[in-house]
């Protein structure tokens, strides 16, 4: 899935984890909300348009639905990824994603210096004490991260992010907003150098170029918008 | 009545087998039965298996009822065949209860979260009825922290906790539990999701000497307070079996086995080393301390496995009988020289980047294996497939003892499957899995029908079966036939139609449990089953094609079958799913003594 493609005239962007993803329906309830410790590997096609308000309902968004079979008896394509197969379990599963994303691809991934391939990096909150380092490939989405980001430093909350943890960069208005609260918005130093808001590009992305996270006041956040803005749209086009 | 005739006949034989003296003689003779029960309390004593007990039980309402108070060990297969309630009615000195929970297709994401099997009804009746439980182990449960943290208060003598593939608790739970149960012995969390609650639950173990003999916590994904598990290992005499997650570092398990060296069964963390490379540093030297370890016959973890370390197990390979791989990507390489030490091995699982190669090796080498599981690197269908029915035809050739074996493999051929059934006459599981659906015999391009043929003719000791690949209602035809002793099957993406259900239903005399998934058996199959459904623990079939009106029937018709219907989505969703408000997506019914559940959730339809 890496590398999908993010095309700003179609406003979709394509979240996966790198090899290994399927395109798990999103059973009845909200499957977020359970108290387990890993999430479905995710195939999600979130439409973020312009003009919607609402956030992104995850229960919609799931395509690939196998009920061509009551319809159509003709055996489904060979390609298309079905639920639940090969019979592998969940924690099977993830086990072998984190040996993927860490373990012996080390060699081409910039985190090689790390040891064991881990993605950690320093977190730092303004106004706390110390710092706290997280190893990024120990989650799967934004929402994993903000949680333990939340546990970690507890006046912390990824807030107005819509599903999935993501900024809505479209809505200018509502990211004004959110940079003009008091809240805690985070940010992260990337492979460049550069200083943007966490949220702006696809998970999988976001861990291969993060090498700092900086928990900052929203106000104090302005300044890094309109350039964030701007790296945005460029790596659209 | 003749009953009781037969009964005192019974009570004679037995008195005089036991050499038993005759009741005194007083004013009031004493009651039969209550003489029956003393006598039959100890020689039930020796029967241990269900069977026996099962089947104890039926021959009359005393020896029902004394098997019933002799009974120790409690085995529930499906949670919701019974009450808890009835239970503890019956039984009342149990010591040790298994429950299991969901089906197992609910571990690959066919079942919506919040179905149920919650284990606080039974951790609350059991609480009730049994304060002398020592043992209970849950497969599939939803266990709550409160449900852990009860279990702990309730039972004083509490020693051995189970939990396989179990949800809905977390380090908090576990904490509970090490701190309260101060007779324990076994805490084994197995394929577990334990939520990190941030708890240094190894921390809350009591000071002094523990009981401890086996503590699993490989599915833990948080990092544990290193020196208090060692100080834990080190106040715990007893520990035979110890294993670890994956936040114990190489360095960290030297230390451990240097503590306990008296270890039978080990798990390590992560393989691999933090150093980084500094020249100053010594490494500790891990062979002497997997030597040191004399007892060692298992071994499991290998987590994050930095390959030039594994050699470091080379002193206890001639010992093992267990070696678990398959969370290591090993290659050939990698793996042939660790091998070929190993031959006392009984089970082995790994994953297929040993390639057919690796399995070469272990056919070489292998003798005495009895159980092998190669699981996928990459379980995807498109994905290389490393083993292939090379491999197999070896294993089949090397290890005639083989007993069960799980296979993941993206190609496969009739020869090679044929090949096992005659070489391996002992099995009694066969489980392959063709990755890719539907797939032909990749030689020959014909179903697999001949190589599931020949397993279920030539093996006569098969009692789990599960198939894949492209397979026609021929291959039903077959596995009903033959497949006299299968008490297990699993199907996915196989068959042409109704017919191939009703082989199976109106064949395999043995079968309890069927799962199906993704195949075209609908109505009619189903209902040809109806003779059946009574003598079976349960039956799931999910994306077949069934309608609402077949499960209605079966319902109606069995009112000791519980049936529910399913689908992954909610039902209330969308207005043009109306033409297919009849479909249903998932069945799963199952026998029940007491009625359908009263915790349905709002998503499934109880029939």
């Amino acid at each position: 899935m890496i590398g999908q493609l993010m095309n700003l005239n179609a406003t979709e962007l394509c979240l996966g984890l790198p090899g290994g993803t399927k395109a798990v329906e999103s059973p009845a309830k909200s499957s977020v909300r359970n108290k387990r410790g890993f999430s479905e590997t995710m195939d999600l096609m979130l439409n973020l348009q312009c003009n919607k308000e609402e956030t992104v309902d995850l229960n919609n968004a799931t395509a690939s639905k196998e009920k061509t079979f009551l319809k159509d008896p003709a055996k489904p394509p060979a390609k298309a990824q079905v639920v639940g197969w090969p019979p592998v379990r969940n924690y099977r599963k993830n086990m072998m994603t984190q040996q993927k994303t860490s373990g012996e691809e080390e060699a081409s991934s910039e985190k090689a210096g790390n040891g064991g391939g881990a993605a950690l990096v320093k977190v730092s909150m303004d106004g706390a004490p110390y710092l706290r380092k997280v190893d990024l490939t120990m989650y799967k989405s934004y929402q994993d991260l903000s949680d333990a980001l939340a546990k970690m430093f507890s006046s912390f909350t990824m807030g107005n992010y819509g599903a999935q943890g993501m900024i809505d960069f479209m809505n200018e208005s509502k990211l004004m907003s959110l940079l003009n609260s008091s809240e805690y918005v985070p940010s992260y130093e990337d492979k460049d150098g550069d200083w943007m808001l966490v949220g702006d590009v696809p998970w999988e992305m976001f861990v291969q170029s993060c090498k700092r996270l900086r928990i900052m006041k929203g106000s104090e956040a302005i300044g890094l918008a309109p350039r964030a803005m701007e790296k945005y749209c460029k790596n659209r086009s | 009545m003749a009953e009781e005739e037969d009964l005192s006949e019974m009570t004679n034989d037995v008195e005089r087998h036991l050499k038993l003296d005759p009741p005194k003689p007083s004013s009031s003779p004493p009651c039969p039965s209550h003489v029956l029960e003393n006598v039959l309390e100890n020689v039930l004593k020796f029967l241990t298996t269900r069977r026996d007990r099962n089947a104890v039980s039926l021959v009359s309402r005393s020896w029902h009822h004394v098997e019933a108070q002799t009974r120790f060990e409690v085995f529930i297969g499906n949670c919701y065949s019974l009450s808890p309630a009835r239970l503890t009615r019956r039984f009342t000195r149990v010591r040790s209860l298994f429950l299991k929970g969901k089906p197992r297709f609910a571990d690959f994401n066919l079942m919506p979260p919040d179905w149920g099997a919650q284990f606080a009804p039974w951790v609350a009746a059991t609480a009730r009825a049994y304060p002398w439980l020592e043992k209970v182990s849950l497969k599939r449960m939803f266990v709550s922290d409160d449900d852990l943290a009860l279990l702990a208060v309730s039972f004083p003598g509490f020693k051995e906790l189970v939990l396989l593939c179990c949800e809905g608790f977390g380090t908090s739970g576990v904490a509970v539990v090490a701190n309260k149960c101060r007779q324990l012995k076994v805490l084994d969390l197995i394929e577990s999701e334990v939520t990190d609650d941030e708890v240094d639950w190894i921390s809350c173990f009591p000071e002094g000497e523990t009981h401890l003999e086996s503590l699993s916590f490989d599915c833990v994904e948080s990092p544990i307070n290193f020196k208090a598990l060692e100080g834990l290992v080190v106040r715990s005499p007893c520990l035979k079996k110890l294993r670890t997650n994956r936040f114990v570092s190489l360095e960290e398990l030297h230390t451990l086995m240097v503590r306990a060296p008296q270890l039978t069964s080990l798990g390590t963390g992560a393989f691999s080393s933090t150093h980084d490379g500094a020249q100053g540093e010594q490494e500790p030297d891990y062979a002497s301390a997997f030597r040191a370890c004399r007892s060692l016959v298992c071994l499991s973890g290998f987590r994050e496995l930095t390959a030039e370390y594994l050699p470091a197990i080379s002193p206890v390979c001639a010992n093992l009988t267990s070696l678990n791989f398959s969370y290591a990507n090993i290659s050939p390489d990698v793996f042939k020289p660790i091998i070929r030490n190993c031959h006392n091995i009984r089970v082995f699982w790994a994953l297929d980047s040993i390639c057919d190669e690796g399995l070469q090796a272990v056919a070489e080498t292998c003798k005495e294996l009895r159980e092998l599981r190669i699981f996928p690197f990459d379980p995807s269908e498109d994905s290389e497939g490393p083993v292939s029915g090379l491999g197999l035809q070896a294993i089949s050739e090397g290890c005639k003892k083989l007993e069960s074996i799980l296979y993941f493999c993206q190609r496969m051929t009739n020869v090679a499957v044929t090949a096992m059934s005659e070489n391996c006459p002992q099995l009694t599981v066969f489980r392959l899995c063709i990755m890719g659906r539907h797939r032909p015999d990749h030689v020959t391009g014909k179903p697999m029908d001949d190589g599931f043929g020949a397993i279920v003719k030539n093996c006569k000791k098969l009692t789990r079966l599960a198939v894949s690949g492209l397979l026609t209602d021929q291959a039903f035809s077959l596995i009903g036939e033959y497949g006299k002793l299968i008490r297990t099957l699993s199907v996915a993406f196989a068959g042409d139609s109704d017919m191939g259900l009703r082989y199976i239903l109106e064949g395999c005399p043995k079968l309890e449990k069927l799962e199906i998934r993704d195949s075209p058996f609908g109505d009619v199959g189903l209902r040809s089953g109806m003779h059946r459904y009574n003598d079976m623990r349960f039956v799931w079939m999910s994306s077949c094609r069934l309608s609402r009106g077949a499960c209605r029937d079966i319902a109606h018709t069995l009112p000791s079958v519980v049936v529910e219907a399913f689908g992954s989505d909610d039902d209330d969703d969308d207005d043009d799913e109306d033409d297919n408000a009849d479909y249903v997506e998932t069945l799963y019914m199952y026998r029940s003594l007491d009625g359908p559940r009263k915790d349905a959730p709002k998503f499934v339809t109880i029939l």
